[in-house]
């Protein structure tokens, strides 16, 4: 890792979390409008119109460039902020901080880590298998048939309740993140903090909810 | 009432620490925490045992020397007082006071319940000040400050650099204290000659000197005595974007 990236400050680290935070949550919104194409009852045809859209289009492509450095650099920074935090308490206290705090607030780094691992996995039952690392059989016109592969996953009970449980994690994650970016660029007024709070509650509620549904649909209805 | 206190006992910055249980007996609800620790001390020494060591001065809540991490939070379980302003009351007899110090690699221990807090000293010194030509006072009104803004700063400056908000945050990050140093001179005219150089110089020295990063918990806000605002952090924030990039 380059040395100088470890001696950005610390507002400068955050900074750049806030913003790609913020970028990530854009995305996110753009993926769940993919995926509720799954909802489609048209064998696909939608779902895989999309994500031929998406893997084809040469600006989406410049973007997908964009996202990964997003992704890979807000993880990075995230887990340097976190060992730096560490490493200001070497010694503990005997008794816990006691202190009240928004729920789940202190816990951001391990929220992360759920989401990351879910990420991989995300990778190796989709991305993977675009880039042919991952093998799978599931081809329609020599492209893979994403809509087939999402429905074997979601049959798969195990696989849908873990998806779910995912999400809310996602979601007590956004909920923090949201209004801490703000804070974090410098945004706060008794004007809006109500506002972004608002906002930042409905969005980890609603958006989250929209990926839940997906599963449960797989699960129950078909 | 009658307690139990485990306290941190420590010899001297080198030495490994340990928990020490004592038993005190016929403290009064209406007696301050400091009070309590003098009688206990009194105790200690009656027995020609070392007595047990703690920052204090004013006792009135404004020197920002009291230090204590009590039952888990700095300053105990009451609401923007300092621990000299806590009082027994607050406790129920039987109760088990499980008192540290303040924990951070910027504030190492230098016996018993006293750390070393002179790494804010050192932020200070970074930019804690203004420059101002030397002669006769000028007039006060020649330069207006919004009654807003004057409010603000003065609220900004009523931090009393205690610590707390490094003790009760999970990180030991002092974004709280820092920012409220910055804010106190970034909100009023005096303050812009050397506001770029003091927010970028304050916070590279908070930084070297091994504090945390802030999270926003906001756990620096609800434990700040002085009920320092996190707006502070915000406004810090922008001063420090604004420095690197205008």
């Amino acid at each position: 890792m380059n040395s100088s990236f470890l001696q950005f400050s610390s507002i400068t680290k955050k900074i750049w979390m806030a913003f790609l935070g913020l970028f990530l949550m854009i995305f996110l919104v753009v993926h769940l409008g993919i995926n509720l194409c799954l909802l489609r009852d048209d064998g696909g045809v939608w779902f895989n119109a999309a994500a031929h859209f998406m893997g084809t289009n040469y600006i989406v492509k410049v973007f997908e460039i964009v996202l990964f450095g997003g992704f890979i650099i807000h993880i990075l920074l995230g887990i340097i902020l976190q060992v730096q935090n560490w490493m200001a308490r070497p010694v503990r206290y005997l008794v816990s901080n006691k202190t009240d705090t928004p729920f789940l607030s202190k816990y951001m780094i391990y929220t992360g880590g759920i989401v990351l691992i879910f990420l991989i996995i995300h990778f190796m039952n989709f991305y993977f298998i675009k880039l042919g690392w991952v093998s799978n059989p599931n081809f329609i016109e020599g492209e893979p048939n994403f809509y087939i592969i999402a429905q074997e996953l979601f049959a798969q009970p195990v696989y849908s309740m873990l998806y779910v449980i995912l999400f809310i994690v996602l979601g007590f994650h956004l909920n923090q993140a949201f209004q801490a970016a703000w804070q974090t660029l410098g945004i706060n007024h008794p004007q809006y903090n109500s506002c972004i709070q608002w906002f930042g509650t409905v969005y980890a509620i609603v958006v989250p909810l929209g990926f839940i549904i997906i599963p449960i649909y797989f699960l129950l209805i078909r | 009432m009658k307690l139990t206190l485990k306290i941190w006992r420590q010899k001297d910055a080198k030495s490994t620490g340990k928990f020490v249980t004592y038993s005190i007996d016929n403290i009064s609800p209406n007696c301050s925490f400091l009070e309590m620790l003098d009688i206990l001390n009194e105790q200690l020494i009656a027995k020609n045992e070392e007595p047990v060591v703690f920052d204090h001065d004013c006792r009135e809540g404004i020197c920002g020397m009291c230090s204590l991490y009590i039952n888990g939070r700095p300053h105990g379980p009451d609401d923007a007082v300092t621990a000299c302003q806590l009082h027994m009351r607050k406790f129920k007899d039987g109760d088990t006071i499980v008192i540290e110090p303040w924990r951070a690699k910027p504030f190492p221990v230098i016996k018993d319940l006293m750390v070393d807090r002179s790494a804010f000293d050192k932020i200070i010194q970074e930019g804690g000040y203004i420059s101002v030509n030397t002669g006769g006072a000028a007039e006060a009104n020649n330069i207006l400050v919004g009654k807003e803004n004057s409010e603000l700063a003065m609220d900004a400056a009523s931090c009393i650099g205690c610590g707390a908000c490094v003790a009760a945050c999970k990180n030991a990050s002092a974004m709280l204290f820092v920012s409220a140093k910055v804010s106190q001179f970034a909100l009023l005219p005096q303050g812009q000659i050397e506001a770029k150089q003091r927010v970028m110089r304050m916070v590279k020295k908070m930084d070297e000197l091994g504090f945390g990063n802030c999270t926003n918990t906001y756990a620096c806000e609800a434990e700040c005595p002085k009920l320092i605002s996190r707006s502070n952090i915000a406004r810090m924030n922008r001063e420090f974007m604004c420095a690197k990039v205008i």
